[in-house]
């Protein structure tokens, strides 16, 4: 759990650097540019696809464990106070990430697929044709719904990852005293705010533009 | 030297078989004199060891690591839990680590002093001398005793030792030491030598051709009596202060393995030494299930005092004035005025008796006039707060729990309660008792300690009992008999002991009275504190003999026991007990009664100095009473073991 | 005070239990909450029912045998507390107080509020020991130990195996009190022979008992009535891994 989550958190860096491209206010050339040049390049199409094994180990083992862990209990308590003693985002982590499966199937379905098997329309930069994925983007998030899908989807994620990240270290056994509040900090600012934050800024970054609110 | 005493009718011999030869060459003679078990027939042997606080788990490891087939049986979950576990202050060792002058022959004499002349010079010096040996047993099996920064061990004085040679692990000594016996003996578990009984009672000791042959238990979880046949038979099964109803231990703490024992022919050593310990937190309400005590080593730093007056006094008891608003003029810090040299470190008896004097006089300080004040504001203003914190931070923490008071703001208040007690099953110098193939070890017999007890020894002696001794001494028995002198649980005698226990056990549930175990329990502690606790008096004792005969009387004919004996039933476990208690607490007043002098813990009023101190008899009492049972409303039949001293001198114990 | 009592009653193993429900009045908020049990026990005798059972012994929290579910958290609502130096003015007057037994596979219950913790012990008994023999040992002061590190080993010592961490964790895990009897002797010099061979045979007989995974929320720490601390778990795993990689145990 803990290597395939704190991988999935290095591409969640990757991946936001590359859309941050989103907003470089060029209709779409830089962001198109990555699209193909990640779906290109031998060594990411090959990271590409220890991502999707990524996904998959870390949902399978936390499905085995979720069953495991519910059979390590078979008589609950009448009355429980676990507020009292954890954090709801802690004991909660299956919710959440069937939450960020439910996304990543979504997503995966409306852009992914649609970049990889079409139908999709083409541009043309100095003479090469590229797959115009910004115009698939911009159209899906000019939907209001969709955008709110989003930005619930990344609220999850924010709350998965302030557990999971340092969970995932205290997995490996990595915790000292020095380094742990780094660690820490790191997990609930970086992963449990900003990326989210950052995440979530693109639909509605794109939905406000589409919509004309800003330029 | 051998003290043999032949008693003139035919019965019981006491033998101490203490060896001949000097003092600190008896150890080393003796061990070499010991007959030994060939190493392959080792295994042939089966021991059963009842119990598993510090006596019976470093026993049954050592015996398992020597080969022996072992049997290990206690009443908790696990072995674990023994009551062991909540010592706190520490473990005695002549290590002399610190360079104070301590030396095996110091803690010997410091040891037969505190116990007031009344234990065996031999098993005293063996137990010091082999104390040193524990220190390192325990460090190698990663028993985590505090350090100094250059990373080696710590010692502190402790309970009247003018030497420091205390070993600890903050508060919580006796956890760490059982736990190092009880890792021990996991391990012994694990590698097949060792076969756990947990939640399983011994209810009675089989005997046949004069020997101990095994027991009979009860498997406290589906109430199944079940006999267990073995070569040899260990009780380590601690002490019976919890015959006083409150007193510091646990809640299931008993007589009853070694009660039972001492009916089918064990001598019982002076029954009515027991130990008082001056820092527990005082009762309460009658709802009270139990004392707490405060390690000894509070006193250390904390200094004791009640009002001077009555009447300042009686005003703190309303709760119209709190501790600290009574001047220091009105305060009389009475054990530094009376034993200037040792101050609030005096032994535990002596602490004890003067907190009773004050308290009597009617100047004590809780709502019920039984407590004293223990007071760290001097410590806290000499060392600073974080320095006391670090020595007793979670004792203090422990005491506001419980009584919802800041020991760093207000005196604490404290009182004296049953803590120990030094009587026990007779053993001879091998630890076995009167009856052949049955060994009684730590708390459970009466051996090192003699009236009174030092602070920190308990635990060595548990210790040194079952690490280093019965290794040893086991063999020699063993060997002698052969391993075929061992009898089949299909053997009448079990048969018959068996049906015994589970005739007792049917007619405690078939009396269907009015009392529970619980309520008699309760009075019973009432009698024997008020007439065989702190002070005792020969009209107090007679009356309370009266009353224990009445309360015998009442239990087996207005017991109140429901449920069944085929489950789990806490109640009749605790009525099994009780029944016990009633008939040694008889016992207790019955040598409490025969010893007219005061020694150690055993105060008798009649027999006083002057200024109240203890007045011994060393011309008449300077033997270990033995007693014998002889039968049911039969009085036990006295034996007596002389002391020879030929190593310390004899003095009146001065702490002045 | 008066009290109102909700507490699991259960006739042995096999049977089905339910929670019955006791009124208590008069109880004084001195009373440790054993006490009270005491009392409503001498009350039930007395109108000839059984008494509930429940574990207990020392009753001044060292000794690990208590082990009551109380309104929702093993050994109740105040922290660093057993069940045993609990007492009723942490409580309020007309109060209603759920009382369970411990709830895990590992911990089936035996009868009332009693489980059985044995598997506790045969994870003890899986390596978490020191193999020396008696007699066998150097003079205690060869073995210097800094101090930093026997407080450390002494916090995981600390440990009474009560059991309120696997109650606690919403997994009925067992990482803490593993943790704390291997990390005990890690860290010491004395436990390095056998350091990784323990590791591995202890987590293998925790996960043979039939305890869950932890997910790390950290509720056993903060129920553990020694403050036992997570980084015991950390260096747990951090032990387990390492013996994985690279003992040569097959």
């Amino acid at each position: 759990m803990s290597l395939t989550g704190l991988f999935l958190c290095t591409f969640l860096i990757v991946h936001l650097a590359g859309n941050l491209q989103l907003f470089k206010g060029d209709e779409g050339r830089a962001f198109n540019v990555y699209s193909h040049f990640m779906t290109h390049n031998p060594v990411i199409m090959t990271i590409s696809y220890l991502l999707y094994a990524s996904i998959l180990i870390h949902s399978t083992m936390a499905l085995i464990l979720t069953r495991h862990n519910q059979a390590s209990r078979p008589v609950k308590y009448a009355y429980q106070r676990p507020e009292a003693n954890s954090h709801w985002t802690s004991r909660n982590m299956g919710i959440l990430g069937t939450i960020l499966f439910i996304f990543i199937v979504i997503h995966m379905r409306t852009f992914w697929f649609t970049m990889h098997f079409g139908p999709i329309p083409m541009v043309n930069y100095d003479g090469e044709e590229y797959k115009d994925l910004y115009t698939v983007v911009s159209a899906a998030f000019s939907n209001g719904l969709y955008v709110l899908f989003y930005v619930l989807a990344m609220a999850g994620l924010s709350f998965h990852l302030v557990h999971g990240f340092q969970s995932g270290f205290q997995t490996l056994g990595i915790r000292h005293k020095k380094y742990s509040p780094m660690i820490e900090w790191i997990g609930t600012y970086g992963f449990g705010v900003l990326i989210p934050a950052l995440f979530a800024a693109m639909p509605v970054y794109m939905f406000l533009k589409t919509h004309g609110f800003i330029g | 030297m051998v003290d043999l005493i032949e008693e003139k009718e035919a019965g019981v011999k006491l033998d101490s078989k203490i060896p001949e030869g000097p003092l600190a060459e008896k150890w080393a003679r003796h061990k070499f004199s010991l007959k030994l078990v060939n190493p392959a027939n080792k295994r042939k042997y089966e021991v059963i060891v009842v119990g598993t606080g510090l006596a019976g788990a470093s026993a049954a490891a050592s015996l398992a690591e020597l080969g022996y087939s072992v049997k290990a049986f206690c009443f908790h979950d696990s072995p674990r839990r023994a009551h062991s576990i909540a010592a706190q202050g520490g473990i005695n060792a002549a290590k002399n680590y610190q360079n104070d002058g301590d030396s095996v022959f110091r803690l010997f004499y410091d040891t037969i002093k505190g116990g007031d002349y009344r234990a065996r010079e031999g098993n005293v010096y063996r137990l010091a001398e082999v104390s040193v040996n524990i220190i390192d047993q325990c460090v190698a099996q990663g028993v985590p005793f505090a350090r100094e920064y250059g990373g080696l061990l710590a010692n502190r004085s402790f309970g009247g030792a003018q030497v420091s040679r205390t070993f600890y692990a903050r508060g919580q000594t006796g956890q760490q030491l059982l736990l190092g016996a009880y890792s021990a003996l996991s391990r012994q578990v694990a590698n097949g030598k060792v076969k756990l009984f947990p939640r399983t009672e011994m209810l009675d000791l089989v005997m046949e051709g004069g020997k101990a042959r095994g027991i009979i238990t009860r498997n406290l979880i589906t109430g199944k009596i079940e006999s267990h046949s073995a070569h040899a038979v260990l009780l380590c099964t601690g002490g019976y202060g919890n015959v006083f109803y409150l007193s510091t231990n646990a809640m299931g703490s008993n007589t009853t393995a070694i009660w039972r024992a001492h009916k089918k022919g064990a001598l019982f050593g002076n029954p009515c030494f027991t130990q008082i310990h001056p820092t527990c937190i005082p009762v309460k309400g009658k709802y009270q299930s139990k004392l707490t005590l405060m390690s000894e080593s509070l006193r250390n730093d904390g200094r004791v005092w009640v009002p001077k007056t009555k009447e300042l006094a009686e005003r703190v008891r309303k709760g119209e004035l709190k501790a600290n608003d009574i001047k220091e003029e009105d305060r009389d810090y009475f054990l530094e005025r009376r034993y200037p040299s040792f101050g609030n470190l005096v032994p535990r008896d002596v602490a004890s008796r003067n907190a009773k004097y004050v308290c009597d006089e009617g100047r004590g300080v809780a709502p019920t006039g039984l407590a004293v004040y223990l007071d760290f504001a001097d410590a806290i203003k000499r060392d600073g707060r974080k320095v006391i914190e670090a020595k007793y931070g979670n004792l203090f923490e422990m005491y506001e729990k419980i009584v919802d008071d800041n020991p760093y703001e207000t005196p604490m208040k404290i009182y004296p309660a049953v803590h120990y007690t030094m009587g026990g099953l007779w053993v001879d110098y091998n630890l076995m008792t009167t009856i052949p193939g049955l060994y009684a070890l730590g708390e459970a017999n009466f051996s090192d300690h003699g009236a009174n007890r030092l602070g920190a020894s308990a635990l060595m002696q548990g210790l040194a009992d079952g690490y280093f001794v019965i290794p040893y001494t086991i063999g020699d028995y063993l060997a002698t008999i052969g391993p075929s002198d061992k009898i089949s649980t299909d053997h009448p005698a079990f048969r018959a002991a068996e049906q015994e226990v589970k005739d007792t056990i049917n007619r405690m549930l078939s009396i269907k009275g009015e009392k529970t175990a619980e309520e008699i329990h309760r009075q019973l502690g009432h009698i024997m504190w008020e007439y065989c606790g702190m002070a005792r008096n020969e009209e107090g004792l007679r009356k309370a003999k009266k009353m224990i005969q009445e309360l015998r009387e009442e239990f087996w004919s207005n017991l109140r026991l429901n449920g069944s004996d085929q489950e789990l039933n806490p109640a009749l476990e605790q009525a099994s007990r009780v029944a016990d208690f009633i008939e040694l607490g008889e016992l207790m007043v019955d040598d409490a009664l025969h010893r007219n002098e005061s020694c150690g813990g055993h105060f008798r009023e009649e027999f006083a100095t002057e200024d109240g101190e203890a007045r011994r008899d060393d011309a008449n009492y300077t033997y270990v009473a033995a007693w014998e049972y002889r039968g049911p409303n039969q009085p036990e039949k006295l034996h007596k073991e002389d002391l020879a001293f030929e190593n310390v001198k004899l003095t009146q114990r001065s702490y002045k | 005070m008066n009290i109102t009592l909700k507490v699991w009653r259960q006739k042995n193993s096999q049977s089905q239990g339910n929670l019955m429900e006791y009124k208590l009045n008069d109880i004084s908020p001195d009373m440790s909450f054993l006490e009270m049990f005491d009392v409503l026990n001498e009350d039930l005798q007395k109108r000839g029912e059984e008494p509930v059972a429940f574990d207990h012994d020392c009753r001044e929290g060292i000794c690990g045998m208590c082990s009551m579910f109380i309104n929702g958290r093993p050994h109740g609502p105040q922290g660093y507390t057993t069940t045993c130096q609990l007492h009723m003015r942490v409580f309020n007057d007309g109060d209603t107080i759920y009382v369970e037994p411990w709830r895990a596979r590992a911990f089936p219950v035996l009868k009332d509020l009693v489980v059985d913790r044995s598997s506790f012990d045969r994870i003890v008994q899986a390596g978490g020991y020191i193999s020396v023999n008696t007699g066998s040992a150097r003079d205690a002061n060869e073995i210097p130990i800094p101090k930093e590190v026997q407080e450390e080993s002494m916090d995981a010592a600390a440990c009474i195996a009560c059991g309120a961490c696997v109650a606690a964790c919403k997994n009925a895990s067992a990482m803490l009190f593993v943790a704390a009897q291997v990390s005990k002797f890690a860290v010491l010099p004395q436990g390095q022979p056998e350091r990784q061979l323990r590791a591995e045979r202890m987590v293998a007989q925790m996960d043979a008992e039939g305890f869950g995974a932890c997910s790390f929320t950290g509720a056993c720490s903060v129920e553990c009535p020694k403050s036992i601390s997570l980084d015991h778990i950390a260096r747990l795993n951090r032990e387990y891994l390492g013996a994985k990689l690279t003992s040569n145990n097959v």
